[in-house]
């Protein structure tokens, strides 16, 4: 037994070294993609982050909402409704917003770019790629890398102002909180630091999402089964990692 | 006879295991400029393989690979690059790229390596679809195109960038007697017309001997036997007897090695 966790451990490091090559060699190329093929890119960011869009903003609408809700219901108790404004920003753009958008962008969009790039596997076409003297990495992964790592910063504003948006609805206009103390405790309290947090977050889970999404793809068995658990794995190991990542930044920032 | 400036490409000694398995051992063989040259074995003698090997999408255990002299296994990135320019591919399936038109799949290399025009990009793509008879189907999306049909569109794909050595991984697989006729002209005439060279991995006998000037029969991670095909048809040696005749009983076994038949269904293991 203890030979098993041994080996696992092991396989774990090796994977994971190599993860970081495939980094490296996509961050290598960054830069030529963005001079070469700046089309590229942007059609890429309207795969991810447009296609996200709807199921962003339904999710943050109601994740905002319930939060107005509970948090009303709540504060209330000590008299302090007032501040729910205060409550729901401060979980939404710190927490809910880069947490959530990572989430639901590892199962829509992570999905499919790492479907997407399994199958070219699969059928031969990143080989007939390399054929034809086309680099798949530069023509295929970083693109597909670029366009869901920018994307998720701009996802999850979207997230966070739609569930502003849906805790207003609640707060305001069904339980009658005062929509001037909603929004200046709101003004008031947050600070650019807590933006700031958010943002790092976000960008810090595209990065990692897209990563794991086009990685996956890449190195997909080429069957139809391999593709399949490519597709899994992607939506499991991205939620294991936004998770402990979302910790660390956490305690690092606090 | 044949010259050194004839050869194209030599493989020196090529030794490649796989897992445990040792797929080629010291295996020879040489391509001459302006041929069609076959190669051909049983099913999982390593054909493809031998095929990913000469264009250094694996690389060999021992042994050389020399394109033009050149050992291609010492090429860096970029010099790689540039020789696989020179070789034009056909994959089995196609291997088109799902997300574009039929045009836009014999553009795709034109696009991506030259500065030519919109004007003379559509001119030559429209040339070579026209020449494997498909212009027609320029618009179409590979996922509309019969199997015949994207093999045709691969190869006018493969030929778009002029290259000298067209490549075919079993072109004639799973296709119709007519969509095969069509395949066989194809390779023959764009190998002259164009004065390049061509190799084929294939098992179909048939085709194979009215358009390959030279073919290797491998088995058994070597050479077993090479020639024109009248030669290979006339060949005295068991294992192309039993290939090229298409025998069932011969040194290539039909069954895969496995434990005793009685003992296996007996059940003297698992009891």
């Amino acid at each position: 037994m203890f030979r098993d966790i041994y080996q696992t451990f092991v396989e774990f490091i090796r994977t994971f070294g190599a993860l970081q090559l495939f980094f490296l060699n996509l961050l290598l190329h960054t830069p030529s993609v963005f001079i070469h093929r700046f089309r590229l890119v942007v059609l890429q960011v309207y795969n991810a982050g447009a296609v996200s869009i709807v199921i962003i903003m339904v999710c943050g609408l109601f994740v905002g909402a319930v939060l107005g809700l509970q948090a009303y219901s709540n504060l209330s108790r000590f008299n302090a409704e007032d501040t729910t404004g205060i409550f729901t920003a401060f979980a939404l753009v710190k927490e809910l917003g880069p947490v959530v958008t990572a989430l639901l962008f590892a199962g829509r969009a992570g999905t499919s770019l790492a479907s997407e790039i399994g199958l070219m596997r699969a059928t031969d076409q990143l080989s007939a790629m390399e054929m034809m003297a086309v680099n798949p990495i530069r023509r295929v992964v970083v693109p597909r890398f670029l366009g869901g790592a920018i994307s998720m910063p701009l996802l999850t504003a979207i997230f966070s102002v739609v569930g502003l948006l849906g805790a207003h609805l609640v707060a305001v206009e069904l339980l009658n909180v005062d929509v001037g103390a909603f929004w200046q405790q709101m003004q008031d309290t947050l600070e650019l630091s807590d933006v700031y947090e958010g943002i790092i977050k976000s960008v810090v889970f595209g990065v990692v999402a897209s990563l794991i999404a086009v990685w996956e793809g890449y190195n997909a068995i080429p069957t139809a089964e391999g593709v399949g658990r490519a597709t899994t794995r992607t939506v499991v190991v991205t939620a294991i990692a936004v998770l402990i990542l979302d910790f660390m930044i956490t305690a690092i920032v606090l | 006879m044949t010259t050194a400036s004839d050869i194209l490409i030599e493989v020196k000694d090529l030794t490649f295991t796989r897992g445990s398995r040792r797929i080629f051992d010291r295996l020879n063989l040489t391509i001459t400029r302006g041929d069609v040259t076959a190669i051909m074995g049983p099913s999982g003698t390593g054909k493809t393989t031998l095929l990913r090997l000469i264009t250094r999408q694996l690389v060999p255990d021992h042994g050389q690979i020399l394109v033009d002299g050149v050992d291609i296994s010492t090429l860096d990135h970029r010099a790689l690059y540039e020789m696989r320019k020179r070789f034009g591919m056909l994959f089995q399936n196609g291997a088109l790229l799902t997300d574009y038109s039929v045009f836009e799949n014999v553009a795709f290399p034109l696009r991506e390596h030259t500065n030519l025009g919109r004007r003379l990009i559509r001119h030559i793509v429209l040339t070579k679809l026209h020449a494997v008879g498909l212009r027609g189907a320029a618009d179409m999306m590979p996922a509309e195109l019969s199997g015949g049909m994207a093999r045709r569109v691969a190869l006018a794909r493969a030929m778009v960038m002029d290259p000298d050595i067209l490549i075919y991984d079993e072109p004639f697989a799973g296709l119709d007697p007519i969509s095969m006729g069509v395949i066989v002209r194809l390779v023959r005439r764009m190998n002259d017309a164009l004065g390049i060279s061509s190799i084929i991995v294939s098992h179909d006998v048939q085709e194979i001997s009215t358009v390959a000037d030279r073919s290797f029969l491998i088995s058994k991670g070597t050479v077993a036997a090479s020639g024109s095909p009248d030669e290979l048809h006339q060949a005295s040696s068991q294992v192309v007897r039993q290939f090229i005749h298409g025998m069932a009983d011969g040194p290539v076994a039909f069954h895969y090695d496995a434990p005793d038949y009685e003992e296996q269904l007996l059940g003297r293991e698992g009891d």
